[in-house]
């Protein structure tokens, strides 16, 4: 059976090559303008190149950075209140309406405002992927923290737990698979914001590179640009599901 | 939403508001809630922002329209045929996480500024979850319904028509739900980085314009736009689903 599904996968890999061999036919014989789609060679040259002198390098490090300090700050600040907001049920009935009334707020509308605060800085973009990236984890953490089974509140109650090792020994682990399945959709969130503020900022970063490469007409490069960012958004999602295979170990033994 | 709710939002105006006339602020940034609120009275008035409203969804239910019946397509024949899907497989993993907005300076190249583009953009940001919903929806029915179709004599399409569908039309459904939150997330987007139309590019407008109250009011609208969607989504989901279950089987 694994050798079968071993196959499978070889038989997909092959076929992935045979449309990029496609790709390569298409535009070898001009049937769309090379402006627009840039044989595969090309693309990959681009890639190439732009690892070789830095540059691609240099704006995939940047964007990434940004993606990362953003997530990281609308984890902290999302579990922290979705902590809160969890346990008490004070900021249940006081705070809980407001942030509802914010989330259906799509996540880029906090741009303009954000550039009004910040200008066209890396504080505006870090303040809008922490807002827009927040909503997730927050949620599901408030979700999760909430959804303490009753024996265990019990068990908490007989033991004389204080509020923090409560939320230490208790909730916060029983919230764990909510909170990373809201950090993995955060993780999207900021890589999307990241991108736009870093096509209006024209900071360094992948963003500018593929809005420059369109405006000059490099479709090479920006082909280059999309891949990068394409195998970003494949390695986080991969990277998050191995962290969470690894912290939820624990659930399999039960 | 209980009493206890409103107190916050309600004291955060009501604070911005005195602070706004006791020390009467001169800014580009911030602007006084009753400014604010006759901007967007003034704006829903004159019919500008009902116009945005429209171009924005518009656009956001055509891309729904064109990449929710791509992805319903391509997962019915995925879902169906077995050896095409797992021949596939790797390419759309390998797509499938591109980044809607990172398609954005390709398709300005092919289609332009204006609707096709934010329309392409909103279809290729949906296009995914639907078909990965659907071809999960088409490869979990009931195989003996698929016999049953076979013993039937049924054609293919016929077979699709009066078996699959049905049976695969709730978690269809669901994910075009789903679908539809995204389209109106990525319209907006679109807007704001790019695109000259809608509320994401009325926002942009205001803020180079330096009109924090234009600015806000556009916010404003947006939340009561972004909160009646989902609200209607959500009601027109659970009446579907309701109906599907008088006449599709019961689990």
């Amino acid at each position: 059976m694994r050798q079968r599904d071993l196959l499978w996968g070889l038989a997909s890999v092959c076929f992935a090559a045979l449309l990029v061999f496609l790709w390569h036919l298409i535009s070898a014989y001009r049937l769309v303008a090379p402006v627009f789609l840039p044989p595969p060679l090309a693309a990959f040259n681009a890639l190439a190149n732009g690892f070789e002198d830095g540059r691609l390098a240099s704006a995939t490090a940047e964007t990434l950075e940004r993606i990362f300090l953003g997530w990281l700050l609308a984890s902290v600040l999302g579990i922290m209140v979705g902590a809160w907001i969890g346990i008490s049920a004070f900021a249940r009935n006081y705070v809980m309406p407001t942030l509802e009334l914010l989330r259906p707020l799509p996540a880029s509308a906090a741009i303009p405002v954000a550039i009004t605060f910040f200008g066209l800085s890396d504080a505006m973009v870090l303040a809008s992927v922490g807002f827009g990236a927040v909503w997730p984890m927050l949620l599901a953490t408030a979700y999760g923290v909430a959804a303490v089974d009753v024996r265990l509140v019990e068990v908490s109650r007989m033991l004389r737990l204080g509020r923090f090792s409560y939320l230490r020994i208790i909730a916060l682990p029983n919230a764990l698979p909510d909170i990373l399945s809201g950090m993995r959709v955060g993780l999207v969130v900021a890589l999307i914001i990241t991108i736009v503020g870093e096509m209006l900022t024209s900071r360094t970063g992948l963003g500018q590179w593929i809005m420059l490469a369109a405006r000059s007409f490099r479709s090479a490069d920006l082909f280059a640009g999309i891949v990068i960012l394409g195998l970003i958004g494949l390695a986080s999602a991969l990277m998050l599901s191995q962290i969470e295979r690894w912290l939820l170990r624990w659930r399999l033994q039960a | 939403m209980n009493w206890r709710g409103a107190i916050l939002p309600v004291s955060v105006i009501a604070a911005a508001q005195f602070a706004a006339t006791t020390y009467g602020i001169q800014s580009d940034a911030l602007a006084s809630p009753v400014e604010i609120l006759a901007s967007l009275l003034q704006a829903l008035a004159d019919g500008s922002m009902i116009r945005a409203t429209l171009e924005t969804l518009g656009a956001a239910l055509g891309g729904l329209l064109v990449g929710g019946s791509a992805g319903i397509l391509a997962g019915i024949v995925l879902g169906l045929s077995g050896v095409l899907n797992r021949l596939m497989t790797v390419s759309i993993e390998l797509v499938r996480p591109v980044p809607s907005v990172a398609i954005i300076p390709l398709f300005m190249l092919v289609f332009g500024l204006g609707f096709r583009l934010e329309i392409a953009v909103v279809a290729f940001g949906v296009v995914w979850t639907v078909l990965v919903l659907t071809r999960a929806a088409v490869a979990g029915i009931e195989p003996r319904l698929l016999e049953v179709a076979r013993v039937l004599g049924m054609s293919r399409a016929q077979a699709i028509w009066k078996i699959v569908l049905p049976s695969a039309l709730p978690r269809i459904f669901v994910a075009l739900r789903l679908a539809a939150t995204v389209s109106l997330i990525v319209a907006v987007t679109v807007e704001v980085a790019v695109n000259p139309l809608g509320l994401g590019y009325g926002m942009q407008i205001a803020q180079q314009a330096l009109r924090p109250e234009w600015m806000f009011a556009y916010l404003v609208w947006l939340i009561i736009v972004g909160w009646s969607f989902n609200y209607l989504l959500v009601r027109i989901e659970g009446i579907v689903l309701r109906r599907m279950n008088f006449t599709g089987p019961r689990r």
